[in-house]
């Protein structure tokens, strides 16, 4: 029997993986990987407590499928806007973005 | 009568379309538009006074009633207290109303040709219109405030009409000066209704009695304060200083503004709160007697070395209102017949002197207009050249002489039988100031009509009589200034409001005609032959005075002196110095202050989402720590 701990330490760990690579990465694709990560560890933490804490209900189960859906809805956009970027100023680089500063 | 509104909207409107759409009509049709509203105004205004003096007559009590045909609550301030706007039509008021009319008409018409040709002449007419529309709203006044709004109000039409040649450096100093002269005085004036407004729980002019023995000593300060303001709009020693000055208008505009209606708005306020002064302030009254007593005798003085025909004219002016200012302060009782004589005397010189003072200045037009300029010594023996205005200007000169039969005679005895009635030294001082009266004014008449002529400059351009636009209101003047002197006036203005007849007291008569008499004696003898050998030993023997009074005993000096080395050397330099570097400084150091720090904290906003992102995630542990901890 896998407890529900060790999922919920998986997902911690994707996380702050995803954290980590959101503020560290200089690549704005990557960055977008990383906020899929961290999408992904909350997935997990919906799945999880509807599968241990209450087993009778579907809940998690369809918010996480709809999150799923959106968040793909929301990468297409994302990398949409991406390829703009890279069209106007030739780098996905985030340093390199100050067109909205201040 | 609720048509008597027209008279104040009429003349407003006109303004506001001359102003407005002046610039695109010929100058002649501005000026015919203007007058023709005038006319209706006028028209109204004798209609008036005809239904309220005749038509429904005295009530049952046997005074005249005090209508308000039209009022309205403009500016609410408490539950009691409110500002209204509206017409009151009382003796005096609507003596005003014909009063102001027909100068205004006159002068309406007259100006066609002394202004003809004149850049901005749309805009002339225009400005006449307004300060009609605010001298009518001045005098039928329902209430102190409405009057104080008005009286600013032919304060900024008399600032635009004395600099309405606006590119002569003079004219701009003289209509600055007159407006902040009068407009410092208003300041009294202001404070004067405030201190009255609260304390007698009014604005009006008949509060309730209960309030004003309550306020005590505050009710003639408040009279004394107010007269501060009309002693400054009419002229009273020691700031009398605006009006020699604002002579640089043009002088249609001097016989309109600066002789008849609005230096005359002073004494037409101790006129309105008479009741308020003999009941509570008798001694301020009596103040403002000796105020106008010095004010007359000073300007009389200095009349008579002027050599500027519109600056004599000014100076009698002074003189005349202080008459009249006199005669209200002389006043005892309220009684027509025991001590308040001098009440009706005063509005009936108001009266008789605005026409002819107006009719004087109006002939010194036409002269002004003949040999193009104001001093005497290009005049001399006109009367050969201008047969009607040396006509009509004798008579305006022998009736403010004081001469029987013009309207002069009848005011200035009245008058002078007050100040006897009162001191007899006071008497005796006005019948002297009534002879200097004389004296001057002949001095003038003789100046420009006889005396000695100036040939080489009469022979290079021949002066001619005036176009009959400017000879016709000459001659209504003259013709009212003949007849005005039998118009029965205590029937209609008095002191208490019952009918008074004038009867002429033969000593006081004979002796202001001896003095009137011996003064135009003295300048026929002086001034009336082509040498005067008299004139010229005088004024040598007594050069200093001869001087001074011609510098009118420098108190433009003593102004200038006050307010440029006293006033802004030695208290507006230094509280400059405190603004700029004190009060200025402070708001800069703030300034500062925030500009440093905001370039401490820019770096926050870098501009770069990850940051934003560390002290997004720094905030949420932050908060997440202290919700599980601290509880």
């Amino acid at each position: 029997m896998i407890h529900m701990e060790y999922y919920l330490i998986v997902s911690t760990i994707m996380m702050f993986a995803g954290i980590y690579g959101f503020v560290t990465r200089r690549n704005l694709l990557a960055m977008l990987i990383s906020v899929e990560l961290i999408l992904n560890s909350v997935d997990i933490n919906f799945v999880v407590f509807n599968r241990f804490l209450f087993p009778e209900h579907l809940e998690g189960f369809f918010f996480t499928l709809f999150a799923i859906g959106i968040s793909a809805a929301e990468t297409a956009v994302a990398i949409a806007i991406i390829i703009n970027i890279y069209r106007n100023i030739r780098n996905i680089k985030v340093k390199s973005l100050h067109e909205m500063k201040w | 009568m609720e048509y008597t509104i027209l008279i104040l909207v009429l003349p407003l409107l006109s303004f506001l379309f001359l102003g407005l759409a002046g610039t695109r009509l010929r100058p002649a049709a501005a000026g015919a538009v203007g007058t023709a509203v005038l006319a209706v105004v006028t028209a109204v205004s004798y209609m008036t006074a005809y239904a309220y003096f005749f038509g429904q007559g005295r009530a049952a009590d046997g005074l005249y009633p005090t209508l308000t045909p039209w009022n309205t609550t403009w500016l609410p301030i408490n539950d009691t207290l409110s500002i209204d706007m509206g017409i009151m039509l009382d003796p005096i008021s609507v003596m005003m109303l014909v009063v102001i009319s027909t100068v205004s008409l006159m002068v309406h018409i007259y100006s066609f040709g002394y202004m003809k040709g004149e850049r901005g002449f749309q805009r002339y007419y225009a400005f006449l219109s307004l300060f009609t529309a605010s001298m009518m709203g001045l005098v039928v006044a329902t209430n102190i405030f409405q009057m104080y709004v008005f009286w600013e109000l032919v304060g900024v039409s008399s600032y635009l009409l004395i600099g309405f040649y606006y590119t002569r450096k003079e004219a701009v100093a003289a209509s600055k000066k007159a407006f902040i002269v009068t407009r410092f005085a208003d300041l009294g004036f202001l404070i004067g209704i405030l201190f009255y407004g609260y304390y007698a729980g009014t604005f009006s002019f008949n509060p309730q009695t209960e309030a004003l023995a309550a306020a005590g000593m505050i009710i003639p300060l408040a009279l004394g304060l107010m007269f501060v303001g009309g002693a400054g709009k009419s002229a009273m020693f020691p700031l009398h200083i605006w009006l020699p000055d604002a002579m640089e208008g043009p002088t249609p505009v001097s016989a309109l503004i600066h002789a008849a209606t609005m230096v005359v708005a002073g004494v037409y306020l101790v006129a309105r709160m008479f009741p308020l002064f003999i009941g509570y302030a008798p001694d301020v009254l009596h103040a403002t007697a000796i105020v106008g007593a010095f004010t007359s005798f000073y300007a009389a003085v200095v009349a008579c070395v002027q050599s500027d025909i519109k600056r004599v004219l000014a100076f009698s002016t002074i003189s005349q209102i202080g008459f009249m200012i006199v005669a209200l302060g002389v006043c005892t009782s309220a009684d027509p017949h025991s001590g308040g004589l001098g009440y009706m005397a005063s509005m009936f010189h108001l009266f008789t002197h605005a026409m002819f003072k107006a009719l004087l200045f109006l002939g010194a037009g036409c002269i002004i207009h003949a040999v193009h300029s104001n001093e005497m010594s290009a005049m001399g023996g006109l009367r050969r050249y201008m047969p009607v205005t040396h006509a009509t200007f004798l008579v305006a000169c022998l009736a403010i002489a004081g001469i029987w039969p013009l309207s002069g005679f009848f005011s200035k005895d009245e008058i002078l039988t007050a100040c006897f009635a009162y001191s007899p030294v006071m008497g005796w001082v006005m019948t002297a100031i009534a002879g200097l009266t004389a004296f001057y004014m002949f001095r003038l008449y003789y100046g420009i009509f006889w005396g000695r002529e100036n040939r080489t400059l009469h022979a290079e351009h021949t002066p001619h009589e005036a176009p009959a636009t400017m000879t016709l209101p000459l001659v209504v003047l003259a013709a009212v200034t003949l007849g005005a002197g039998f118009i029965p006036f205590g029937h209609f203005v008095s002191s208490n409001g019952t009918a008074y007849d004038i009867h002429i007291n033969p000593t006081v008569a004979a002796i202001s005609l001896c003095a009137a008499t011996a003064g135009i004696a003295l300048a026929t003898w002086m001034y009336a032959r082509e040498r005067q050998a008299a004139a010229e030993s005088l004024a040598r023997r007594f050069a200093t005075l001869h001087t001074a009074a011609y510098h009118r005993f420098y108190i433009d000096e003593i102004y200038q002196f006050i307010t440029h080395r006293v006033i802004f050397r030695c208290i507006s330099t230094p509280v400059a110095w405190f603004d700029r570097n004190v009060v200025d400084g402070f708001m800069n150091m703030l300034a500062r202050g925030a500009n440093g720090a905001s370039y401490l904290i820019r770096g926050m906003q870098s501009g770069i989402i990850q940051h934003y992102c560390i002290w997004f995630l720094g905030g949420a542990l932050v908060l997440t720590i202290i919700l599980l901890f601290i509880r």
